[in-house]
């Protein structure tokens, strides 16, 4: 159970790289868990990411799925608490500031400089991901098509990821 | 929507967990904040759309996940903060426990051929499905050239540079912030 501190750890400090979302932080969770402490292997973080896509709710449920990996129950507890506290914590008590601060002339600045960063982060996070996931023509097939569908579409996320999981199984399996 | 009655008197922390537990239950991707509005504003009228737009640019201002970030500034101002630790508790708790599954059986299943076949499958589709969902993001909230120059540099720092996270996040944080900085006119 000596792991259970180093996760808190973890995904505390991963939580607050997380702006815009959980794809933010991405390559840090790669860095950290894979190369760093040696949880997993990177296909491994690419899968329980992948599978945490068609999971219900906040897309980053997955870091209960690392806890519960590295440490069993109370791993995933510590992951899953460890990740949503510090932020929760600073949105509480800034949610509370921000009608004070309207007058505050770089409030605006705050906001309109930190969303080019975001979509940077998240972009940056896309294409670590994308490193690993797409080894081939089926793969990238896949991610194009999903890409368009997404774009063009409203059909519901988590039954494009069942596709993949289809395809993959026809078109991957050996 | 202007003179409805935005707040209603009786939301119970009970109703907060439930309505949130089932938002957590039933949304999925990358359109967590779709549902949350026809839910928050549309169905239960907690939230004006006014509001409701507030609270959400607070969110993707802030680290954090905009889903939880929303829970939380939607239950706080509901019902102070048992009502953010109740709608926070709520919308996590379906999808932490489908992936407290999943982690629980990955070790046993992932060397079958077919597990790890589709899995490589589900992978692809999440590249797509993320990369769509982050570029109607920042379709939404670039303004010019000065910001794609942001965006791009971010990722060369991540990728080209292999620097920190945290320096690139505060480097090119501080730029921008300072490139859109209050200009007296």
């Amino acid at each position: 159970m000596s792991r259970i501190p180093t996760l808190v750890i973890v995904f505390a400090y991963l939580s607050l790289l997380t702006f815009g979302g959980g794809m933010a932080a991405y390559p840090e969770m790669e860095t950290l868990t894979v190369d760093v402490y040696h949880w997993l292997t990177g296909t491994e973080l690419i899968h329980l990411y992948s599978v945490g896509q068609a999971a219900p709710g906040p897309n980053m449920m997955m870091v209960t799925a690392i806890g519960a990996h590295v440490a069993g129950p109370l791993g995933a507890l510590a992951a899953v608490v460890a990740f949503l506290a510090p932020t929760a914590l600073m949105t509480l008590a800034v949610g509370r500031l921000w009608r004070r601060l309207e007058g505050w002339s770089w409030r605006d600045a705050i906001q309109r400089g930190l969303a080019p960063v975001s979509v940077g982060l998240i972009l940056a996070g896309c294409i670590s991901l994308g490193r690993g996931a797409l080894t081939g023509w089926v793969t990238v097939s896949v991610a194009i098509a999903v890409f368009a569908l997404v774009l063009s579409t409203r059909i519901n996320p988590a039954l494009l990821v069942l596709g993949g999981a289809l395809v993959g199984l026809v078109g991957l399996a050996r | 929507m202007s003179g409805e009655p935005t707040r209603p008197a009786t939301v119970s922390i009970g109703d907060i967990f439930r309505v949130f537990l089932l938002l957590g239950a039933t949304s999925f991707g990358g359109g967590v904040v779709a549902y949350l509005r026809s839910s928050l504003v549309g169905k239960h009228r907690w939230l004006d759309d006014t509001a409701f737009v507030e609270l959400l640019s607070i969110s993707q201002t802030l680290p954090g996940l905009n889903a939880t970030n929303m829970a939380i500034l939607v239950g706080d101002r509901l019902r102070g903060t048992t009502g953010a630790a109740a709608a926070i508790c709520g919308i996590c708790l379906p999808g932490a426990l489908v992936m407290f599954v999943v982690g629980m059986l990955y070790g046993h299943h992932a060397g079958r051929p077919a597990v790890a076949a589709m899995l490589h499958g589900v992978g692809a589709a999440a590249v797509g499905l993320v990369t769509a969902v982050s570029l109607q993001i920042g379709r939404r909230s670039l303004d010019g050239l000065a910001d794609l120059a942001f965006v791009a540099l971010s990722v060369l720092g991540v990728h080209a540079l292999h620097l920190p996270l945290p320096y690139v996040l505060v480097g090119v944080g501080l730029l921008a912030i300072w490139w859109h900085r209050p200009r007296r006119t």
